[in-house]
């Protein structure tokens, strides 16, 4: 395998306008997202970065793409480990598609390497904020443990 | 999750369409033509069986230029896992995967 792939799909009970703000602003992100918040103009070509609890930043890169509520392309690179950081940009994209009472939430997290330890690392992490989002959003309360940031990290 | 259950549990209930699952986790992305590839099974078993693990959203489809890529897609299985499995076991259930992995492999050795 020439690059580094995966693909979350998930179907949420909301709108795409909602969808969208449970993405993007702090006060969901908290919630579902290990506490962190994201900094960003939200536009092309615009600085993005995700920051922990303690103000450091744990991943960081710009908008490729941005088409609200619709799509989302970012350059992604991790800023916590070394052997991470070395592997350079990956890139994140969310797709939101109306289906019926929901939306259908497409993640997919890619890296032009194979065996990307970043991907790797992420792939353990994605099911768990997909479905806290999910369950936020459907119910109004977030999966407890991803309220705070990870104890080691 | 009722009836969105329903349609894993079936998708997952067929040897084919796990054989199906365990070629996607070991290379992500594949057209229709490439799973096909070292499979003891007609394209048309395959079709029917990807369209089935399609609507139980266990493999996602995303169309690249005019090709369509199939992904394995984590998400359902994880809610199983969370539905069962709850956060204070999860280590536990993990540390006696392993150590059965682990014997096993001793014995056969």
């Amino acid at each position: 395998m020439a690059k580094s792939e995966f693909v979350y799909v998930t179907f949420i009970r909301t709108t795409p306008e909602k969808l969208w703000r449970a993405l993007t602003k702090p006060e969901f992100t908290r919630q579902f997202w290990h506490d962190t918040t994201q900094e960003c103009d939200w536009k092309p070509g615009a600085r993005w970065r995700i920051v922990k609890p303690d103000g450091s930043t744990a991943d960081s890169g710009e908008i490729v793409e941005i088409d609200p509520p619709k799509k989302l392309v970012l350059k992604w690179q991790n800023q916590m480990l070394p052997e991470m950081t070395a592997e350079g940009f990956s890139l994140l994209t969310y797709q939101l598609e109306p289906k019926g009472d929901s939306v259908k939430l497409t993640v997919t997290h890619q890296m032009d390497k194979s065996d990307s330890k970043l991907i790797n690392a992420v792939s353990g992490g994605w099911p768990m904020i997909l479905s806290s989002l999910k369950s936020l959003l459907e119910t109004g309360e977030s999966i407890e443990a991803t309220r705070s940031w990870p104890k080691g990290m | 999750m009722g009836a969105d259950a329903d349609k894993v549990f079936k998708a997952l209930a067929a040897p084919e369409r796990r054989l199906l699952l365990d070629r996607l986790r070991k290379d992500n992305g594949q057209t229709l033509g490439q799973l096909c590839e070292h499979l003891a099974m007609t394209r048309q078993a395959v079709t029917k069986h990807l369209k089935l693990l399609e609507e139980a959203n266990l493999v996602a489809a995303i169309w690249r230029g005019r090709e369509k890529l199939h992904y394995l897609n984590p998400m359902p299985i994880h809610e199983i896992s969370e539905r069962w499995i709850c956060k204070y076991e999860r280590g536990r259930v993990r540390a006696l995967a392993e150590l059965k992995a682990k014997l096993e492999k001793e014995t056969d050795g």
